[in-house]
């Protein structure tokens, strides 16, 4: 069996604010910025937290209370790093033996200006956990399809 | 085309999604493919042409022969749809920096 390594997801965007202010908004404000239809929850998405300490729980709450995990925090370093156990598989479900990783690096450009440079790895766990490449294909297939119809439109 | 029409317009065809899924699951050559699909070996080779183009599959040379496999860098819609996901909440984290009170 060859098994293949696909190279982590990679982004980048250069904000304007300190490194201390884009961690802060980024990590105890990502509640306030979260795309609302990225949402495990039944009722809607109210928030998001993350207690941002070592093994701490990254989780959303949703308008009826409702908690939903999404991972864990692996490691955090205010306001240079914060890394994330990612579990959502590719139904966008919890699944706790499911192991992505998620690293979110604030490097200061000047006093106000600042580079958040985000890496989704670990990948291959995708595929490890399907068994097969038909259940991938068809989850991811389902929201390509789904945006370009809506693209389409 | 986007590269997101491209990966679209690549799985759309059921005969490709089959070749890719063969080749997901096993990095074969053009011929290993041909005797196992219902196609001619120039319609497989011209499947997986596209397939190349939309970053899904790569090809070696191994001899006189192309082996196909994965193409790691895409892994194909996931990988899409997480690059996609990502992009966006970036931007919306972008302008809630950028519009946040410096209180």
């Amino acid at each position: 069996m060859h098994t293949i390594e696909p190279a982590p997801i990679r982004k980048s965007v250069t904000v304007r604010a300190s490194a201390e202010k884009a961690f802060e908004i980024f990590v105890n404000g990502m509640g306030s910025w979260w795309i609302k239809d990225h949402s495990l929850t039944e009722s809607g998405q109210k928030t998001v937290v993350v207690e941002a300490v070592a093994g701490g729980r990254w989780y959303e709450i949703g308008n009826a209370g409702e908690e939903r995990d999404w991972g864990r925090v692996i490691a955090c370093d205010r306001p240079n790093r914060i890394l994330f156990a990612w579990q959502l598989n590719a139904d966008f479900d919890f699944d706790p033996a499911l192991h992505t990783e998620v690293e979110v690096l604030f490097e200061a450009k000047s006093e106000n200006e600042t580079t958040v440079v985000l890496e989704h790895r670990e990948l291959a766990n995708y595929g490890a956990k399907a068994q097969d490449v038909r259940g991938m294909l068809d989850s991811g297939w389902g929201g390509l399809l789904a945006s370009y119809v809506a693209q389409a439109a | 085309m986007t590269y997101e029409n491209r990966l679209f317009a690549a799985l759309a065809d059921p005969t490709r999604r089959a070749i890719f899924e063969r080749v997901a699951g096993q990095r074969q050559s053009v011929a290993e493919l041909a005797r196992v699909m219902p196609v001619s070996q120039p319609a497989i080779s011209q499947h997986l042409k596209v397939l190349k183009e939309a970053q899904l599959v790569r090809d070696e040379r191994s001899g006189a022969r192309r082996i196909y496999s994965i193409d790691p860098e895409g892994l194909g819609p996931l990988r899409a749809w997480l690059d996609r996901f990502w992009t966006e909440q970036l931007a919306a984290f972008k302008a809630a920096v950028e519009t946040a009170d410096d209180s």
